[in-house]
């Protein structure tokens, strides 16, 4: 499927060469809209609606923001997407694909197809803050980090414990050693911000990372 | 501390009959009480049957198992356990039956014979407060299958003897499982992260966020995790996921820890999971793992 890309610049889900960008044409049915300015990108499209779908990087922020919503009706050929990625980690194959309540059908089949086709497995979700992912796993890490401070066990044996007892290939520890403090604090306050769920709250290691950093 | 060389397992089980192959493999003579005579000749058969697959694939030598089965004996007599050194408990999750079991096995056991339980959800220290002997009682989780998974969360009660702690970390040891501290917390590590991950991805589904089928496959392509909520959810079956979640959440209270609706409709339209053939995911084949 041919399909044009408009690169904005510091694209997360995007921030190397990759098939998805390096298999773009020049103009297509697709066009697929990555970096921090997209609704930039989004507004220099023309005739919008006679593409098949149009694909915008989101990051915290939900699709609603670039399109508009109306009475839980909204939905239109623009679909919204992020790659998968943790803090200062390499994306992962995961792109979570956003869609509204009357998303059009060939839109959304159309981006799963782009995405698939450049070795990207696609998860559908709708407009919700934190997509599947950030919203799973937030509570969990944050979850982690307090229960380190009220010493549950040592850092070492949590990591261990996930590991060995629900084969998790690295502990929430060791997890966010690796990928950034701050990046989860960043995460996990804009999701507590727009869930007002306490267990989004940073936990206090997060937060003493994030003024640190 | 004496050594421990008679290790006796009070209740059979699935976990029971589990750690009491775990204990007999590691070259312990292991007695396995039970007050159900077919609940030990079930054990019995499962044991065999595991170790005759030990031997297929290579693990373990024909001498070696009948060693060990000779090693491994059932009784429906509690007088029995007073050979035992350590005694590790896996009964019914109920204060009530616990205390009951560990009252009539303080009167029966050495005073050197170390108390453990195998309760995922029940605090160590009550536990131990009804043993008669809490300064030598220790918490022993393993996971389920037992025989598989060499994790074992170990955990202190208040008055546990530094000395008993130590030296069921050294058994922990000699069975060839792989023990970690954790406080005498509801839940411990394991169930304290996983109960209230998967009631979050039960919300999820309930909020609308995404398919079952779409969640697991982001979780398990993200997180590299071998398996993704709603298929480990049914593999555990509703039912049980319920009943953990209540002892979970009347033990701490926590939103994240109680059992969404979504559970009991499930429970009700009888999608209880892959044994009955359906559960978050629809299944053809209603047999569980290694059966």
């Amino acid at each position: 499927m041919p399909y044009s890309l408009i690169d904005t610049g510091k694209s997360r889900s995007f921030p190397a060469a990759h098939a998805l960008t390096q298999g773009a044409a020049a103009a297509g049915d697709v066009v697929v809209v990555i970096g921090t300015d997209v609704a930039r990108g989004l507004a220099g499209i023309q005739e919008r609606e006679k593409k098949t779908a149009i694909v915008v990087e989101l990051g915290t922020e939900c699709l609603g923001v670039h399109t508009g919503e109306s009475r839980g009706t909204e939905g239109s050929n623009v679909l919204g997407f992020a790659r998968f990625r943790l803090g200062a980690a390499e994306p992962t194959k995961l792109v979570e694909l956003v869609r509204q309540p009357n998303t059009d059908a060939a839109a959304l089949a159309a981006a799963k197809k782009v995405f698939e086709d450049a070795g990207l497995t696609v998860a559908v979700c709708n407009d919700l803050p934190g997509r599947i992912v950030d919203r799973l796993i937030r509570p969990y890490l944050n979850a982690a980090l307090r229960r380190l401070d009220e010493g549950l066990a040592s850092a070492d044996d949590m990591d261990t414990t996930l590991k060995l007892g629900l084969g998790y290939p690295e502990g929430p520890i060791a997890l966010l050693e690796r990928t950034g403090l701050a990046a989860h604090f960043d995460v996990a306050q804009a999701l507590y911000e727009a869930l007002g769920d306490a267990a989004y709250a940073p936990a206090r290691r997060a937060r003493v990372a994030k003024l640190r950093a | 501390m004496a050594d421990i060389r008679t290790v006796g397992v009070a209740g059979c089980g699935t976990m029971g009959a589990g750690i009491a192959i775990v204990a007999a493999r590691a070259g312990f003579r292991t007695l396995v009480y039970d007050t159900r005579a077919e609940a030990l000749a079930k054990a019995r058969k499962q044991s065999e049957a595991f170790f005759a697959k030990s031997v297929e694939r290579g693990k373990l030598k024909p001498e070696q198992v009948s060693a060990i089965l000779a090693n491994l004996v059932g009784t429906s007599k509690l007088g029995d356990f007073k050979a035992c050194d350590v005694v590790i408990e896996a009964v019914f999750e109920d204060l009530k039956v616990k205390h009951a079991l560990f009252a009539q096995l303080d009167k029966i056991c050495p005073a050197h014979t170390l108390f453990a339980s195998n309760t995922s959800t029940i605090s160590i220290t009550e536990i131990a407060g009804g043993s008669g002997r809490d300064d030598r009682f220790v918490g022993m989780h393993f996971c389920l299958p037992a025989q598989l998974m060499k994790l074992v969360e170990m955990s202190p009660g208040l008055n546990t003897s530094e000395a008993s702690f130590q030296a069921a970390w050294a058994f922990c040891q000699a069975l060839g499982q792989h023990p970690v501290k954790t406080k005498d917390s509801p839940g411990f590590i394991l169930n304290y992260f996983l109960i209230p991950f998967n009631n979050d991805a039960i919300r999820l589904v309930e909020a609308g966020v995404a398919e079952p089928a779409e969640i697991d496959k982001a979780i398990k392509d993200a997180m590299g995790y071998a398996m993704g909520p709603f298929e480990l959810l049914d593999l555990v079956g509703m039912d049980t996921h319920l009943l953990v979640c209540e002892a979970m959440h009347g033990a701490t209270h926590e939103p994240r820890a109680a059992c969404p609706p979504l559970v009991r409709r499930m429970i009700a339209a009888g999608h209880l999971g892959k044994k009955t053939g359906r559960g978050f995911h629809v299944y053809k084949d209603s047999k569980i793992f290694g059966a």
